[in-house]
């Protein structure tokens, strides 16, 4: 049977990992490279790799790390920030990246979505949603949260999917930070709407938080980056217990 | 040992080489069919769409190449996928070496599978050392259907074959090069073959 992942998130600055609080206020969190093997030894499904710096000041995702992962690491991973060309995403799958994912670059010009799965295969283009929950509505944002559109999540979700998204990583901005659970209600829709698979990020505090977000939010796979990098949650204990909650896992 | 990686421009190959790289073998990627005749084993990677991929092992003539190469071949993911006799996937003739069609999941669950699945009802020394109901890795919209040659089973909507084996073919439909170490142990199994 497949089962459900365990992502831990590494936001890199400056070939750094850092993480913060709603996409603000960065601390450091270690070197990308001896975090991402930790994290394959301990029993992570896929790591992500999302080059914050890159969308914000234009740069693009450092090769050479994709790299270094890529010899050392002998599970999957997916590398965005800054992605907006053929040829970015022909580089860094060159560079050992099993996916990419887009985010900003996909809002600005879909048919970006349409171009690369076309090229690549759908099964390598992860379409990075952030959202926030103003009243009743979702409203996708951009440039790392810091610009709202006028998108709403669902349609844009099920367009990304039309237009040839393998994965919808789906982080909520009211929940990023928060370490009070995944935005579940959210997940769920967009899990019953779509036919691939979906992502949830944003929120993750204790391990009670993934089993909702599998058994509630009907999420496929789950990411989180500081309960993993501060070692609030260890990767074993977490799969451990929710392998004890009947959800499959590989152990 | 000389291991050669088919470099016909499909997929993620550096990988695949990056992993036996961590098992201490230098794995060579040619298109050049003497240096591929010259291997004492050979992986045929391929990652992508189909009709794509077998349009690119024509140009090289790698599509008679392949067929007829006696040492130990692995086809990994589309590798394995082209070695069968036909493909839904832009409905491509495959190079007829496993006797068996592949053919697109049905929606009634999410395509692609992403993500870790377990392998049962292992028949080959590919699989030494490895207990059935291990996880593997795999990522695609495409199996392969059961037949004689199925050495390795995988449910998803349907038990399709997750491996395929003929004489001095072999085929793993999920990424050993990224299956922890079970896949590295599958990739151990096929240098000692």
């Amino acid at each position: 049977m497949l089962t459900k992942r365990i992502i831990p998130c590494l936001d890199i600055k400056n070939g750094r990992t850092v993480k913060g609080i709603n996409f603000v206020g960065l601390r450091d969190a270690g070197d990308p490279v001896e975090l991402a093997k930790k994290y394959a030894d301990e029993g992570a499904d896929e790591l992500v790799f999302l080059d914050i710096s890159a969308t914000l000041e234009g740069r693009n995702t450092t090769l050479e790390m994709v790299l270094k992962v890529a010899e050392q690491v002998n599970i999957p991973f997916t590398v965005g920030g800054g992605i907006s060309s053929i040829d970015d995403v022909d580089r860094l799958l060159k560079f050992g990246a099993d996916k990419i994912s887009i985010n900003s670059s996909a809002i600005k010009r879909p048919e970006l979505i349409n171009e690369l799965s076309n090229k690549f295969g759908s099964q390598c283009i992860v379409v990075a949603i952030d959202a926030k929950q103003i009243e009743e509505n979702w409203r996708v944002h951009l440039a790392g949260g810091s610009v709202a559109t006028d998108l709403d999540l669902f349609d844009w979700a099920k367009e990304a999917e039309q237009r040839g998204a393998g994965e919808i990583l789906f982080t909520s901005m009211n929940n990023d930070g928060t370490k009070e659970g995944f935005a579940n209600d959210a997940l769920a829709k967009l899990s019953e709407e779509l036919n691939i698979q979906i992502i949830a990020s944003g929120g993750a505090g204790s391990i009670q938080h993934f089993v909702d977000a599998f058994n509630i939010g009907k999420s496929d796979a789950a990411l989180a980056a500081s309960v993993f990098h501060f070692k609030e949650i260890a990767i074993q204990d977490l799969k451990k217990e929710l392998k004890n909650n009947n959800i499959e896992v590989r152990l | 040992m000389k291991l050669v990686i088919i470099d016909y421009g499909a997929g993620n190959i550096k990988s695949i080489q990056f992993a036996f790289k961590r098992l201490g073998v230098e794995a060579k990627l040619s298109n050049i069919p003497e240096e591929i005749l010259a291997a004492d084993k050979i992986i045929f990677p391929g990652v992508g769409e189909a009709s794509n991929a077998m349009q690119k092992l024509k140009e090289s003539g790698l599509d008679v190449l392949i067929p007829k190469l006696k040492q130990p071949v692995l086809g990994i993911c589309l590798g394995m996928q082209l070695l069968c006799n036909h493909t839904e996937e832009g409905d491509t003739k495959g190079l007829g070496v496993f006797n068996t069609n592949i053919k697109r999941f049905s929606n009634k669950v999410k395509v692609p599978q992403i993500g870790w699945n377990t392998i049962t009802n292992l028949k080959s020394m590919l699989f030494n050392g490895i207990s059935d109901g291990e996880y593997m890795y795999l990522v695609h919209s495409y199996y392969a259907e059961i037949c004689k040659e199925t050495i390795s089973v995988t449910n998803y909507n349907y038990n399709y074959s997750s491996a395929l084996q003929k004489d001095n073919f072999y085929g793993v439909q999920f990424h050993p090069e990224k299956s922890s170490i079970v896949g590295e142990q599958v990739l151990k199994n096929f240098l000692e073959l």
